[in-house]
C-alpha cells in the first residue's frame, strides 16, 4: 500500500517545483520547474489510478500532451522574445512594468 | 523489496529536484531533471502503472528534455553562468508560513485514506495488467470512455505545432 507514501513524494516534488519558480530567474529553468509540478501531479495520479482504477492513468496520458504542446509553444515564445532582447533573463523582461 | 526500491527511488527523485532547482547551469539542471524523471518512472512502475513509465521516458526524457537541451544550445546559454537565483528578501515570513502549510497536508495526507466503497480490492490493478496488457487495459478506456478528449487532444497538439511556428519563424 504505497498510496500515501507517493502522495507525500508528489506533494514534495510540487513544492520543489513552485520553489523553483519563484526563486529562479531564467526563463528556461522555469520551464523546467513547471514540468516538475506537472510530473509531480502525475505520480499522484498514477498512485490514486492504482486504488481506484484506471481512469487516472488516461488522464496521465492528457497531462503529457499538454505539458509537449506547452512546451513547443513556450519554446517559441522564448525564442522570439530572445530575438528581440538578447536574453532570457526575466528581470529584464519588464515591459508591462513600463 | 517494493518499500525498499520504492524509497531508495522517491529520495533519488527529490534530491535531484532539488538540484536541478538550484544549479546555475541550465544543462546540468536539464539533465538533473532528467534523473528525477527516471526515477519517477520507477516508482510508476512500482504503482503498476507500466505503460505510463514507458511514456514517461519516451516522451518526457526523450522528446521534451531533448527540445530543452536544444533551445538551451540554440541561444548559446550553457555556460551564461550569471548568478540567476534570487535571495530571499522580504520573502522569508512567507515562505516559512507555507513551508509549514505544505507540511501539515503532507501529514494529513498520510493519515487518510480515500473511501473504502471507492477502492479496488488489493492487487486488482496488477492483475488487470497481467489479463488485458498494460497498453490493452489503458487503450480500452482511452478509445471507448476518453474518446471526445482524444480526439480533441489531436486538434489542440495541431494547434501548439502552427502557434509554435508562427511564433519563431521571422517572418510568416
Amino acid at each position: 500500500m504505497l498510496l500515501g507514501p507517493a502522495l507525500g513524494v508528489s506533494a514534495i516534488l510540487f513544492s520543489i517545483g513552485v520553489l523553483g519558480v519563484l526563486m529562479r530567474r531564467n526563463a528556461i529553468v522555469l520551464f523546467m520547474c513547471i514540468e516538475l509540478m506537472l510530473n509531480a501531479v502525475n505520480l499522484s495520479l498514477v498512485a490514486l489510478s492504482q486504488q481506484l482504477g484506471v481512469d487516472g492513468q488516461v488522464l496521465v496520458f492528457f497531462v503529457m500532451t499538454v505539458a509537449a504542446a506547452e512546451a513547443a509553444v513556450g519554446f517559441a515564445v522564448i525564442i522570439a522574445i530572445y530575438r528581440h532582447k538578447e536574453t532570457v533573463d526575466l528581470q529584464d523582461l519588464n515591459l508591462l512594468r513600463g | 523489496m517494493v518499500g525498499i526500491l520504492f524509497w531508495i527511488h522517491a529520495g533519488l527523485a527529490i534530491a535531484s529536484a532539488i538540484l536541478c532547482v538550484t544549479r546555475r547551469s541550465p544543462v546540468a539542471s536539464a539533465l538533473w531533471l532528467i534523473l528525477t524523471l527516471f526515477s519517477t518512472a520507477v516508482l510508476y512502475v512500482l504503482l503498476d502503472a507500466h505503460f505510463i513509465a514507458a511514456l514517461q521516458i519516451m516522451v518526457y526524457s526523450g522528446a521534451i528534455m531533448v527540445l530543452f537541451l536544444f533551445v538551451i544550445m540554440l541561444l548559446n546559454l550553457g555556460d551564461q553562468l550569471a548568478d540567476d537565483i534570487k535571495g530571499w528578501g522580504f520573502g522569508r515570513p512567507l515562505a516559512i508560513l507555507l513551508a509549514a502549510f505544505v507540511g501539515i497536508e503532507l501529514w494529513v495526507v498520510t493519515k487518510v485514506a480515500p473511501d473504502a466503497q471507492l477502492l479496488l480490492p488489493t492487487g486488482a490493478m496488477d492483475e488487470m495488467v497481467s489479463t488485458e496488457g498494460a497498453v490493452g487495459l489503458i487503450a480500452r478506456t482511452l478509445y471507448t470512455e476518453y474518446l471526445i478528449p482524444f480526439e480533441l487532444t489531436a486538434v489542440l497538439l495541431l494547434a501548439a505545432i502552427a502557434g509554435a511556428v508562427v511564433l519563431a519563424k521571422r517572418r510568416v
